[in-house]
């Protein structure tokens, strides 16, 4: 796929690149990291590139030729006890069985598109069709850490306690976040995850 | 080791330093002082490199002991400096072992910044010692009872910088890059140059929340939806209501709603000094 994007000046030293789906910015994002360039955020439909020249951003995202599913991100497995307080709200609304919900959830491979909203929460895509509906009518003021949750067409693991309209089908123990560790972020753009009953 | 018991706090004081920029594609934002070049001077002051975690001290009122002798500086919004007796404010001053340190309020600005010779030794995380107020990492705000400890310091001479006196007037006006959603408004460049707004007390280290007149979008763009887009430091965002957030060091690092301009980075210092009430104006180009 070749990346054609619309530049936006962001900043005196930054340019907004948009695209017209999240395939793209996936595309694009892995482009200007493996192109070296060090600050590059990406989010739903854009690409945030800072203190690079936007000659050379251009340069690289038309020559880049691979597609969002050529990804050396590293696979992650992450363990979740399926026992959600809106495990059945989400089965119901899919008009499926709880126990075909977790299946359809944990049989599928997500990949992560981008971070935001907290440190460590990724927006994972691959949430197969049947799953996707919209956030809690009203969000809770406390998600605990850890908790899995799906809202439109992604699912995600809160990496910390917060507030959060996600709909919640699990948790996890692991850690997704921990800013004193080496690695302190468990899921980075481009890494691929698989969700495991237990 | 020299080390602070913290007596006292005034509305809230935090470790920082100049930030852990290159995370915001995992979420996390840049923190740092608000005051970057208050803080780097105070550094030099004691002779320490500019980017040495420090105390970012809101409206005064931190009160230390010095459990060993040390040398401070103290810059930023001004405040009485009280070792003993009244110290130089933005000048190197000893604090003998056992002395207590104390800072007034300002009367001018919001945030003052303590350097210690050596800096304040605190687990980096994310390769900085900053407190992100946002997300909670980095050390927790300073409360009394608490001990800091402090890097032994380099033998060095202290930088012999001039430190000219900074007021901040009761109006700013800040330079703006239009961009990148310039467009979902209505003459943009011309809203932002007539209006006047005023720093509400709702605002932050996320930023500042002005009130005053809303801006209005362009109109095929009036009931218009944005899926999140990332968010710098300085970027103006403009929810749906039309009052505009100028998002400082520790903002969200994505969201919804469109970024008309980002001001410039150079009156970013001042930003972090302007008092509830303080009247913005917009200098925008593109």
């Amino acid at each position: 796929m070749r990346c054609a994007g619309e530049f936006h000046r962001y900043g005196v030293d930054g340019v907004l690149v948009e695209f017209g789906s999240l395939d793209e910015v996936r595309t694009a994002h892995r482009a200007l990291t493996a192109a070296g360039l060090a600050d590059v955020v990406p989010a739903a439909r854009t690409v945030l590139v800072t203190g690079a020249d936007p000659e050379a951003v251009q340069r690289i995202l038309a020559e880049h030729t691979g597609t969002a599913e050529d990804t050396e991100g590293k696979l992650v497995r992450i363990p979740v006890h399926y026992t959600g307080p809106d495990l059945e709200l989400v089965a119901e609304t899919a008009g499926l069985s709880t126990s075909d919900t977790i299946e359809l959830h944990a049989g599928a491979e997500y990949q992560v598109a981008f971070c935001g909203f907290a440190p460590g929460f990724g927006y994972l895509t691959g949430l197969p069709a049947e799953l996707h509906q919209p956030r809690l009518d009203s969000p809770r003021t406390r998600v605990d850490q850890g908790s899995v949750g799906v809202a439109g067409e992604f699912s995600a693991v809160y990496p910390r306690p917060s507030p959060g309209g996600w709909r919640l089908i699990g948790h996890t123990d692991i850690a997704l976040f921990d800013p004193r560790a080496d690695d302190p972020v468990l899921l980075r753009p481009g890494d691929r995850v698989r969700f495991e009953p237990t | 080791m020299t080390t602070f018991t913290v007596l006292a706090t005034g509305p809230r004081a935090l470790v920082q330093d100049l930030g852990r920029p290159g995370y915001a594609a995992l979420g996390v934002p840049p923190s740092g002082a608000l005051d970057r070049g208050a803080l780097r001077l105070a550094n030099r002051l004691v002779g320490n490199p500019e980017s040495a975690p420090g105390i970012e001290v809101l409206l005064g009122g931190l009160s230390l002991r010095a459990n060993g002798s040390c040398t401070i500086a103290v810059t930023g919004a001004p405040v009485l400096v009280h070792v003993g007796r009244a110290r130089e404010f933005a000048a190197a001053v000893v604090v003998p072992d056992g002395a207590v340190l104390t800072l007034g309020s300002p009367a001018t600005g919001m945030r003052s910044y303590l350097a210690v010779a050596g800096g304040i030794d605190v687990p980096a995380e994310l390769g900085s010692a900053a407190a992100d107020t946002l997300s909670g990492i980095g050390p927790q705000a300073l409360t009394a009872g608490d001990l800091l400890t402090v890097h032994s310091p380099a033998v060095r001479p202290p930088s012999t910088d001039v430190a000219a006196a900074r007021r901040w007037p009761a109006e700013l006006t800040v330079p703006v890059l239009l961009g990148p959603r310039d467009a979902w408004f209505d003459d943009p460049a011309a809203q932002l140059r007539a209006g006047t707004w005023q720093v509400s007390d709702r605002s932050d280290r996320i930023g500042l929340r002005l009130v005053g007149p809303p801006l209005r979008r362009a109109a095929r763009y009036t009931d218009a939806e944005l899926p999140s887009e990332p968010i710098r430091t300085g970027a103006i965002q403009v929810p749906s209501g039309g009052s505009p957030l100028i998002f400082l060091a520790d903002h969200p690092t994505t969201g919804g709603y469109p970024v008309i301009g980002v001001v410039d980075p150079g009156a970013l210092d001042d930003l972090a000094q302007a008092r509830p009430g303080t009247g913005i104006r917009f200098r925008p180009r593109h």
